[in-house]
């Protein structure tokens, strides 16, 4: 029997059906959540099926909303909130930072704020500066957020399943390129920690760490980089906070390599708490200086012709790969996409806008 | 209206608020009368020890705004809920929170209401419906907001009372709360503290010259702003605010017009900062909530010396109390740094 495929959209739509009819406290709110678009489908139909009562929109007014939410999520409720951008989320940091992530804390643990916060990354077709931005390491130097960003459909609903179950606040990171892609995906309600790596292939020589669409982009890598004899692990982190410390020290143990790769800037960014704790704990181990593959300083240009430029991929993941092997051999082309002019669309069958 | 500068200044107006027609009687006022006398001591108490460099963490006494506290208060049930701000002692007080637990966290004992973690900004209380406070201006408004639309969702008879300071209506997200307050329905009275200042900025160059709840018509909800230093005035505005809400009618905003006498933080008098003359202090100094209340209701017969006597030497020996526990209270366990910053499986 061939496993059922889904789309990573279909994923989460599922695990949010599933979420709201398992149980009652369970609140989907959003600018859009039950318009004609659905969140890019991730929530079509759910406000017909469950009601306008539980599946809301709300006003444009990021701030305010989740700090709503963080009060219903205070009386028992568990609100999944959703920003078509994360760059509009931005206008709730407040009630993220100062109060969600603290509450249990701050008040010796007599609250919960069991709230899941859903953001989704833009990037290409001009997104641009205010449409495409990767901030997860802003929420991941918080303490008391959890911070998740799956790469695979299949994680993508075991972890919204268990970010909804979970009492504290959790970032859930979707990248919009991942949003086409299909896996398998078992039926019915399940749940995969929010926290651990994941081994998506197994190699010897380097360890490509990565996290949301940089893992499609490591695993291409790893395929060129086995082309030319070199035998690459990619390890999807799944969680940028906690780092799943134990499976990248048993992996960089084994390789002495490592390269990490983040769609977010280089500057203190996940790349950089990657090599940084790997390096720490693993230095012994390291054949070779541990190198990022990660945004550079720049704020996301619009123009295809900018934005080509800008987005590091398969290809940079694999020449630093080489560089921490010391060697300079020349890779193979990556195949390429007849009559495709821009690199802007995760493939060709994508037009705009979106 | 003109810039409010002395008590006389504040004119009284409604919109769409009618005061309660319930009589203000001698029960209800004698026990507001209590409150405000409570709080006054304590924050006085709390004032005296500072310096004692025990309690070590910002505290922002209430003293001279003792009327909203007790006055709305009064009106909520044990299953009403709170949310509150930095200068928080008078709201957790008049909701019946525990005394012990409030002084135990300003020492930063295990004791304390948010086990030493949170200190004089972070209070809670959840078996008084005391829902938590938090000093970045306005920001516990929309949570509160959320407790609502979580006890309209379950059908709970519940309402949220919001305390906030003029300040914090200069914040979008108040704005925004009320916004969704008033859109959705939900039980709630918002309870600006109007002070006059914010830290050492005076409201003048910060809002222009409209009552701050001539805000809360824009969002489609009634309002009304009182003489805050009149326990009865804030009484009869916030009875019709809590039983609209209960009837769920909607959310009020209230504003009282009130005046802080010690610094923005701590336990000083701060006329030598120059930012408030000392005329214009005086003034609202001699228009003192409790000392006002104290005379009206000696005069219409409510109390007597004998009992207002009673009611300090009971609030006196709770305080040596309160006081005696928190200093005998151990600190946090250092075990306790790394506890609770994430939930454990519930």
């Amino acid at each position: 029997m061939t496993e059922r495929q889904l789309k990573y959209f279909e994923a989460i739509h599922e695990a949010t059906d599933l979420a709201l009819g398992a149980d009652e406290n369970v609140l989907l709110m959003g600018l859009g959540v039950p318009g004609p678009t659905g969140i890019f489908g991730t929530t079509s139909g759910l406000q017909d099926k469950y009601g306008a009562r539980r599946v809301i929109d709300i006003p444009s007014s990021e701030n305010a909303m989740t700090g709503v939410a963080l009060g219903a999520a205070t009386r028992g409720k568990r609100p999944i909130m959703v920003h078509m951008r994360l760059d509009f989320a931005v206008l709730s940091l407040e009630p993220i930072v100062n109060q969600a992530a603290k509450w249990h804390y701050m008040y010796g643990g007599r609250v919960r704020a069991p709230l899941v916060i859903r953001m989704i990354i833009g990037r290409g077709w001009g997104q641009g500066p205010q449409h495409s931005q990767s901030l997860q390491a802003w929420f991941a130097h918080v303490p008391g957020l959890k911070v998740v960003m799956p790469s695979r459909p299949c994680d993508a609903k075991g972890m919204l399943l268990s970010a909804v179950q979970d009492d504290a606040p959790v970032i859930f990171l979707e990248h919009r390129w991942l949003y086409n892609l299909e896996g398998p995906v078992p039926d019915g309600v399940y749940s995969t920690p929010l926290e651990g790596a994941s081994v998506l292939r197994e190699g010897s020589d380097v360890t490509l760490a990565a996290c949301s669409y940089m893992v499609i982009e490591a695993m291409r890598a790893a395929e060129t980089l086995a082309s030319v004899g070199i035998s690459a692990e990619v390890i999807d982190l799944r969680s940028v906070a906690p780092l799943d410390m134990a499976t990248l020290g048993k992996s960089v143990g084994r390789t002495g390599r490592l390269v990490a790769a983040d769609t977010g800037h280089a500057e203190c960014g996940v790349a950089s708490e990657v090599v940084a704790a790997v390096t720490e704990q693993c230095f012994a181990s390291l054949k070779a200086a541990p190198q990022r593959v990660a945004l550079p300083p720049i704020p996301s240009p619009t123009s295809p012709a900018l934005a080509d430029l800008y987005y590091p991929g398969a290809n940079e993941i694999a020449a630093k790969a080489l560089q921490t092997l010391g060697r300079n051999d020349v890779l193979p082309e990556p195949p390429s996409d007849p009559g495709r002019r821009w690199r802007d669309t995760p493939d060709p069958s994508f037009t705009g806008p979106y | 209206m003109n810039r409010i500068r002395q008590p006389r200044d504040v004119e009284p107006r409604f919109f769409g608020l009618a005061p309660t027609q319930a009589s203000f009687e001698g029960a209800v006022a004698t026990a507001m009368f209590r409150e405000m006398l409570r709080i006054r001591r304590v924050e006085e108490r709390i004032g005296e020890r500072y310096a004692e460099q025990e309690m070590r963490c910002p505290t922002h006494l209430c003293i001279g705004q003792e009327a909203p506290s007790a006055a709305v208060c009064a009106h909520l049930r044990p299953q009403d809920l709170v949310f509150s701000n930095h200068r928080s002692h008078g709201h957790y007080l008049a909701k019946g929170a525990n005394l012990n637990a409030m002084i135990a966290e300003l020492y930063g004992r295990a004791t304390g209401c948010a086990a030493g973690k949170g200190g004089s900004q972070h209070l809670i209380d959840l078996d008084a419906g005391f829902m938590g406070s938090a000093p970045i201006l306005a920001s516990t408004i929309s949570v509160g907001v959320g407790a609502a639309w979580a006890a309209k969702l379950d059908g709970r008879d519940e309402v949220s009372a919001i305390f906030f300071g003029d300040g914090a209506t200069e914040e979008g997200t108040f704005h925004e709360a009320m916004n969704y307050a008033s859109v959705a329905c939900l039980p709630v009275v918002f309870v600006c503290e109007n002070n006059l200042y914010s830290v050492h900025s005076e409201l003048d160059i910060r809002q222009p010259p409209r009552p701050v709840a001539a805000l809360a018509p824009a969002h489609g909800m009634r309002a009304a702003v009182v003489d805050g230093n009149d326990v009865e005035a804030v009484w009869k505005a916030a009875g019709t605010a809590v039983a609209h809400a209960i009837l769920g009618e909607g959310p009020t905003l209230i504003e009282c017009v009130t005046y802080r006498w010690r610094e923005h933080c701590g336990p000083n008098e701060d006329l030598n900062l120059g930012y408030r003359s000392i005329d214009e202090f005086s003034q609202w100094q001699q228009d003192d909530p409790l000392e006002r209340s104290r005379s009206a209701f000696l005069a219409a017969g409510w109390l007597n010396e004998n009992v207002i006597s009673t009611m300090e030497q009971e609030i006196s020996e709770e305080l040596d109390s309160a006081f005696d526990f928190a200093i005998q209270s151990p600190f946090p366990d250092p075990r306790e740094l790394a506890t609770h910053v994430f939930p454990d499986p519930s």
